[in-house]
């Protein structure tokens, strides 16, 4: 049955264009959009220096009702994490993915801060993520799914922290697509691929804007701007 | 015809009437024009490439639908090759059954849903509650017209309709399990009751549902773009996947999607960008923590192979941000109910009656008093009065419009046709009005124009005809 469906609608698109599917040129035209992937119009917004990049990075976050600092070494984010924890009086637990970059940090510091590993069961308070990339022109984060960072410590958390490098923030969502080829080629994505631009929202009831509808109330973003990266 | 749940287009008028005499109704809609409105204009006025980018995304929507079958094979082959299922369904039948084949192999009892006009064309929750399957919607709005056993009143504020009194009633008919003295005078409250409800729905589905934005063929890619992040727990949690998309959804590669992004979230809710825009690519892989074990694409035609070889082929263009409704005077005046079915506004007056034919619909492009805001704002430039237009032809061709609407246009059109006869008629109908005129200034009610004076006066004449007016200006220059 479904073949069947599959060739009416293909007959049927073909119809209705006039063509067979065929064509050489047709064929040449959508190959080599493939290839090229031409980037459209860039805003001029994003298009900044790498520090004024970071900048205007925060600046967007926080106009999404998100929040950001800037850390010197990726060694104080332990702490930046107790300290936020602390500041809105949530418990010192925090559940973290496997990715390598938050293994190796010094999380023995902050005697309190109580870590564990894994996907989120729904359970948990506060997620740590980190983040593929950053997008300056919107404040967005751009987050790949895996063992390293689980999906669902997107999402099911109130307040999810997301530690990202500075020289991964881009100008614009084109730049992260050209490292996401690089890093995982067209023929398999990760599984999610999520931007996320503030915390989760929604004005369903009388197109009134309240935070923290299904997703995290608190979205806050700990930028690592390192020298050596 | 296709067969469309919920079709009450037919009744447009009777709709309408009951729509602008509902206070209800009146006070919920009137937070539209003063706050969606300026709140895009805003946003827009802050990216200066706003204008180009539509340019940009029209091109992108235009070559797409050229290529279209050759992108669906790109998208299907990517999309398997990731380890995904690629169904495809000419009707809305079709996709109905593969959507429960698929529940049943999972042992489904309990499905969550993201938003998906496609699911409400479909009309899948109904279907799927007739087959022993507990749907549940999991965007708030989409939440609220489940309980009220309605369809969603806008593409993209599928609540709009309803105030809040109104949710806080129907919260309490519906959570009887809650306390009922409980207080729910708060927004948050209402929205807290909701997260707690659906928190459990979202943990213990077996399949979840949602609809597509975009499907990418480079990558073989779903892409959902939410507020709530309700879409991406109802993909997330449960063991299995479903996306239902329909054949237009598909752009060629990351670049494009990203031009199309940039417009969609202004145009819709006046953001810079939604807060979750997330790309699905197949199935969890080995070793992922979490993730769905089956990813299902069932893409569906549903009437648009033959609106693309045809006058109707630039509605495919439509993104579903719903600006043209935001900005349309009649929705604003009768909400999205009075359209009588999935898609109300000037989208829904062009895309219903291809889908459920113009003969169930025919009061629909009628509907517009062509002021044109629907076309200024689209952000890929789909002319939308144009091709009301094109359906109101349609409509006079195929004898569907009433007798007298057609005998006024045959006497209009015979006079139109010889003007010296038109300026004889108009005068003498112009002086006879004047003449009453001078007796009384406005009139409370003239023959063949009840439908104006119910509502308003009509001005007494000035004696003469513009045309006459006009010619005289030329000379007295």
């Amino acid at each position: 049955m479904t073949t069947s469906a599959r060739e009416t609608v293909f007959a049927s698109i073909r119809r209705a264009l006039g063509v067979t599917g065929a064509e050489a040129t047709r064929r040449a035209a959508v190959a080599e959009r493939l290839r090229e992937h031409p980037r459209g119009v860039i805003p001029a917004r994003g298009q900044l220096p790498a520090a004024e990049r970071v900048k205007l990075f925060v600046r967007m976050v926080e106009a999404a009702n998100g929040s950001a600092e800037i850390l010197k070494s990726s060694d104080e984010v332990p702490a930046a994490i107790a300290a936020l924890l602390r500041r809105h009086n949530l418990p010192m637990q925090v559940r973290r993915g496997d990715d390598p970059r938050l293994a190796a940090l010094p999380w023995d510091k902050e005697r309190q801060l109580e870590v564990t590993t894994g996907a989120s069961d729904g359970r948990q308070l506060v997620s740590v993520s980190h983040a593929f990339g950053g997008v300056a022109e919107t404040g967005t984060l751009v987050m790949t799914s895996g063992t390293d960072n689980p999906t669902t410590l997107n999402f099911l958390p109130d307040t999810h922290v997301v530690v990202l490098r500075a020289k991964d923030v881009a100008g614009d969502y084109e730049t992260v697509w050209a490292r996401v080829r690089d890093a995982f080629g067209t023929d398999a994505l990760p599984r999610s691929i999520n931007l996320i631009t503030g915390p989760s929202r929604s004005a369903d009831i009388a197109q009134i804007l309240i935070l923290g509808a299904h997703g995290p109330r608190r979205l806050h973003v700990l930028v690592v701007d390192e020298a050596d990266g | 015809m296709a067969f469309a749940a919920h079709l009450t287009a037919p009744a447009f008028k009777a709709n309408a009437k009951e729509a602008l005499t509902d206070a209800q109704l009146q006070s919920a809609l009137h937070g539209i024009e003063t706050g969606i409105v300026d709140r895009r204009r805003a946003t827009v006025a802050k990216l200066p490439e706003f204008d180009a980018l539509r340019d940009c995304a029209r091109a992108i929507k235009n070559h797409t639908l050229a290529h279209l079958d050759l992108y669906l094979e790109q998208f299907e082959a990517k999309c398997r090759a990731a380890g995904g299922h690629v169904h495809y369904a000419v009707t809305a039948e079709e996709a109905r059954a593969q959507v429960l084949e698929i529940c049943r192999s999972a042992n489904a009892r309990l499905v969550t849903k993201g938003k998906s006009m496609i699911g409400e064309e479909i009309a899948i929750n109904d279907f799927l509650e007739q087959n022993g399957i507990t749907p549940v919607e999991t965007d708030l709005g989409e939440y609220l017209v489940q309980i009220r056993h309605e369809l969603p009143s806008h593409i993209i504020m599928p609540a709009v309709h309803l105030t809040k009194e109104q949710i806080e009633a129907d919260f309490r008919r519906v959570h009887t399990h809650l306390a009922p003295e409980r207080n729910l005078a708060e927004h948050q409250t209402l929205l807290t009751e909701a997260r707690v409800i659906l928190r459990d729905r979202f943990l213990s589905a077996d399949v979840g549902i949602t609809g597509a934005n975009f499907l990418i063929a480079e990558t073989g890619t779903s892409i959902i773009v939410t507020n709530e992040g309700n879409g991406d727990l109802t993909q997330t949690l449960p063991r299995v996947h479903i996306v239902l998309a329909s054949i237009e959804k598909v752009v060629p590669t990351l670049e494009d999607v990203s031009q199309l992004l940039r417009v969609l979230a202004r145009s819709a809710t006046a953001q810079e960008m939604s807060v979750y825009t997330t790309f699905s690519t197949g199935p969890r892989r080995a070793g992922d923590p979490d993730g769905p074990n089956e990813y299902h694409v069932i893409i569906l035609d549903n009437g648009r192979t033959a609106m693309l070889g045809g006058q109707f082929r630039e509605m495919l263009r439509c993104i579903r941000c719903g600006a043209c409704m935001n900005h349309c005077p009649v929705y604003a005046a009768v909400g999205g109910h009075t359209y009588g079915w999935v898609y109300p506004g000037p989208m829904g007056a062009v895309l219903t009656p291809s889908i459920v034919g113009i003969e169930n619909a025919r009061d629909l492009p009628n509907a517009s008093t062509f002021c044109g805001r629907c076309e200024e704002v689209c952000p890929v430039r789909i002319p939308l009065p144009n091709l009301m237009r094109h359906w109101r032809e349609r409509e006079f061709e195929r004898h569907l419009s009433p007798a007298t609407v057609r005998s006024g246009l045959a006497i209009w059109a015979y006079l139109a046709k010889r003007p010296q006869l038109y300026a004889v008629a108009m005068s003498l109908f112009v002086l006879g009005l004047g003449l009453i005129g001078k007796l009384f200034p406005r009139f409370r009610w003239l023959p063949l124009a009840t439908g104006w004076t119910r509502y308003r006066d009509f001005p007494a004449s000035q004696l003469q005809t513009f045309q006459a007016q006009w010619k005289r200006r030329v000379r007295t220059q």
